[in-house]
């Protein structure tokens, strides 16, 4: 047993600084690349693999599509037609943190739709009542699924496989065999089809650059003078000059003139992308820095350590449900908003597993515990160009589908050995 | 007969004690004052091996550690504990202290009721029959969180640490502080650090590092540093050095020591005797469900603790026959 134990303060203080050195230690840019290296290489691939995709599948289609692929047209279509996969898979994110799954989430957005879509059009109500029937649908739904399985503990697959299918079969019924609900609320369609005026734009991107920036730098600045771990400042700025500048080249983008004719000007960034960043910043702040979001990642990372803790499980678990349904209502208001319509196939077919493989490509992993709600913007990015980009080349449907599939299980699979390789390397 | 009453005037003033083992020994002058705490961590086993519990407390040994006869209250008093599952009755009649700025070590063969034991101390499992004092007054606790308001932390040998989490996010886990909404991730950070500091830990590059990046010992001294930070009065640990290496070992023990030597009881399960040597300052010896022996460290031999452990009786300790 050593014997050289601190005597007395000075001592102790003199230990202690040794102790955290990493900590105290002047961190410098190299040596903070060093760790990210050594961290993507231990397992912890964070946003690379979806950031490496969205630069391969832009080049590639570019290459295939010069002329139609990145034409103003386009990229203000594909933006919009990201806006529904983001939201679903940004509830999602929260239910695989806890390494469940919901698989009901996109015929939930559907019949949210057709909730909404017939109050609109059947019963005349005012968007408004319409849009919070569609969400409070979204609710009930996500509490029947948290309750069995948080409280009687059915598998979460099982469950969501069995609300998959019944709630189809809702939707059939509200709108009928065939049917289509038109959606002609100009609130509800304004959505996903009008645009935000230029220099609206423009600001809300500025306000958003600087905003985080500003988080940041104080972050930084706190974490300093109170001597605490902190990142390198180079790093810090560098990082919130990259965010400014993808926030303000996707303004500068979807701020061109898309119009058919040259008589008139369509520009701007649609309604729907600032929804979705509002979505983004509640999301990261919830599971960041507050309690809840802490308890999540805890029930994700080890269920009992977290009831041990004092942490009531079963109520995380309820929650996740309805966030998710919650979530699926909006994308499913989101999604009637672009199409113009509700259909009985609404949020069916490859909705859900658009929405899995976007977080799952963002970086949230499927064994629970790790993933951010950045990664539903980043893999509903990465899902989208793949959607978009095969119709320009006008896949069939058959192979349209083969490669999502291909794409999902590939996700999937680094996922799965980025896991293997953290266990293996002790992370 | 044992020495281990002799120390125990506070047990004895109010109470017979339900040990089943003798009244206490006359004592006789008092020798001079033992080294001080850190210094116990490397005791030797000395010469007193050679003697009898009974030669040893006839000279007073025992005595030596009442600072000039104060009565020291047990932070835990357990009186006539029974606990049965079903028709199996696992505790009989036990009695069990623990004293601040002691290690109690409770040992005891498996099947012994170690840890029935201390899910009775943590509020896990309720007695069925007994007297649970806290601090002197007697409380029924009806849950582990009970147990946590009182101030007794319990490690349990699985240590319960989220692996996707850091340092400073375990240690606060469930009891995380708050400004406003949000966490108040600054102040829990400096708070971690103050304890890991205070604890000597000197093997983590950064509070910031998750759990999964920890190495066996590293994972028990975060374990350990969770149930010290919160004021707590009485700390279990279950088998803390199970499963880890010598130099892991060795750390883990100094920081059991330092917990004692901060004031706080600890009561330490181990089935090495050689880590029960090192820091305990009293061993409580369970054998089949009973209480055979809660005496000085420094009172017994290594084999008359083994001897305990697995027969209940060693010489004049232990069970009467």
């Amino acid at each position: 047993m050593s014997t050289e134990l601190p005597e007395g303060k000075d001592a102790a203080v003199k230990l202690a600084d040794s102790d955290f050195a990493a900590d105290r230690r002047e961190h410098d840019v190299r040596s903070a690349l060093l760790d990210y290296w050594g961290r993507i290489r231990a397992g912890e691939l964070g946003a690379l693999p979806a950031i490496l995709g969205l630069a391969g599948l832009i080049l590639l289609f570019f290459a295939l599509r010069p002329n139609t692929f990145l034409s103003n047209q386009n990229i203000a279509n594909l933006f919009t037609q990201a806006l529904p996969i983001v939201i679903l898979a940004m509830g999602l994110v929260f239910v695989l943190l806890l390494g469940e799954i919901d698989l009901s989430a996109g015929v939930a957005s559907g019949v949210c739709a057709a909730v909404m879509a017939k109050l609109i059009a059947d019963s005349g109500q005012p968007w408004y009542v319409a849009v919070i029937s569609a969400l409070a649908v979204g609710v009930v739904i996500g509490t029947a699924i948290g309750w069995l399985v948080a409280v009687i503990r059915i598998p979460s697959f099982v469950v969501s496989l069995a609300f998959f299918l019944g709630i189809q079969g809702i939707t059939l019924k509200l709108i009928g065999d065939g049917g289509t609900v038109p959606v002609r609320d100009d609130f509800i369609v304004a959505l996903a089809n009008k645009n935000m005026p230029v220099w609206l734009g423009w600001t809300l991107a500025a306000v958003c650059a600087a905003g985080y920036a500003a988080t940041q730098l104080l972050r930084w600045r706190r974490q300093q003078a109170r001597n605490l771990h902190s990142r390198p400042v180079e790093l810090v700025i560098a990082q919130s000059v990259v965010v400014a500048a993808a926030l303000l080249l996707g303004t500068y983008l979807l701020s061109q003139d898309r119009a058919a004719s040259p008589l008139i000007f369509l520009g701007g960034v649609p309604w729907g992308v600032p929804l979705v960043g509002v979505l983004l910043i509640v999301c990261t702040f919830v599971l960041a820095r507050t309690p809840y979001g802490r308890h999540i990642y805890a029930v994700g990372g080890n269920a009992e350590a977290a009831r041990r803790a004092g942490i009531n499980v079963t109520r995380i678990r309820i929650s996740v449900f309805i966030i998710a349904s919650g979530f699926a209502a909006v994308s499913g208001i989101v999604a009637a908003s672009r199409l113009n319509s509700v259909t009985p196939d609404a949020g069916g077919g490859n909705t859900l597993l658009y929405a899995v493989g976007a977080a799952v490509i963002g970086g949230t992993s499927l064994f629970g515990g790790r993933g951010k709600a950045r990664d539903a913007v980043l893999g509903g990015l990465v899902i989208a160009i793949i959607d978009n980009g095969l119709g320009l080349l006008g896949t069939k449907a058959y192979l349209s589908f083969l490669i999502t599939g291909i794409v999902l299980l590939f996700a999937a699979s680094i996922d799965a050995l980025a896991r293997r390789r953290r266990s293996n390397t002790g992370r | 007969m044992n020495a281990g009453d002799a120390w125990e005037p506070a047990a004895r003033a109010s109470g017979p004690q339900a040990l089943p083992y003798g009244p206490a020994a006359p004592s006789g002058p008092a020798d001079p004052p033992f080294p001080d705490g850190a210094a116990r961590v490397s005791r030797p086993a000395n010469a007193a091996d050679t003697l009898t519990a009974h030669d040893r407390s006839a000279r007073g040994d025992a005595a030596r550690w009442e600072p000039l006869g104060m009565a020291v209250t047990p932070v835990l008093d357990l009186r006539g504990i029974d606990k049965s599952f079903g028709s199996v009755k696992v505790l009989h009649d036990i009695a069990f202290s623990a004293y601040p700025g002691e290690v109690t070590a409770l040992v005891g063969d498996n099947g012994a009721g170690k840890t029935t034991l201390v899910k009775c101390i943590g509020g896990i499992h309720p007695p069925d029959a007994g007297e649970y004092r806290f601090e002197g007054r007697p409380v029924r606790l009806g849950s582990p969180r009970d147990a946590a308001a009182l101030g007794i932390e319990v490690v349990h040998q699985d240590l319960a640490l989220c692996e996707n989490l850091d340092i400073v996010q375990n240690l606060f886990l469930g009891r995380e502080r708050r400004r406003g909404i949000a966490l108040d991730e600054s102040g829990m950070e400096e708070l971690a650090r103050r304890t890991l500091s205070g604890l000597s830990v000197r093997t983590m590059g950064s509070v910031r590092q998750k759990i999964s990046t920890l190495s066996g010992g590293q994972r028990q001294t975060v374990a350990i540093a969770r149930a010290v930070l919160w004021d707590s009065k009485l700390v279990v640990l279950d088998e803390p050095a199970a499963a880890l290496g010598v130099a892991q070992t060795q750390q883990v023990l100094e920081i059991v020591r330092r917990l004692a030597d901060k004031g706080l009881a600890v009561v330490l399960i181990s089935h090495n005797m050689n880590d029960v040597f090192a820091v305990s300052d009293r061993i409580a010896a369970l054998y089949l469900g009973r209480m055979v022996a809660q005496v000085r460290t420094a009172d017994v031999t290594h084999r008359q603790v083994v001897e305990l452990i697995t027969s209940g009786v060693s010489g004049d300790l232990g069970l009467r026959r």
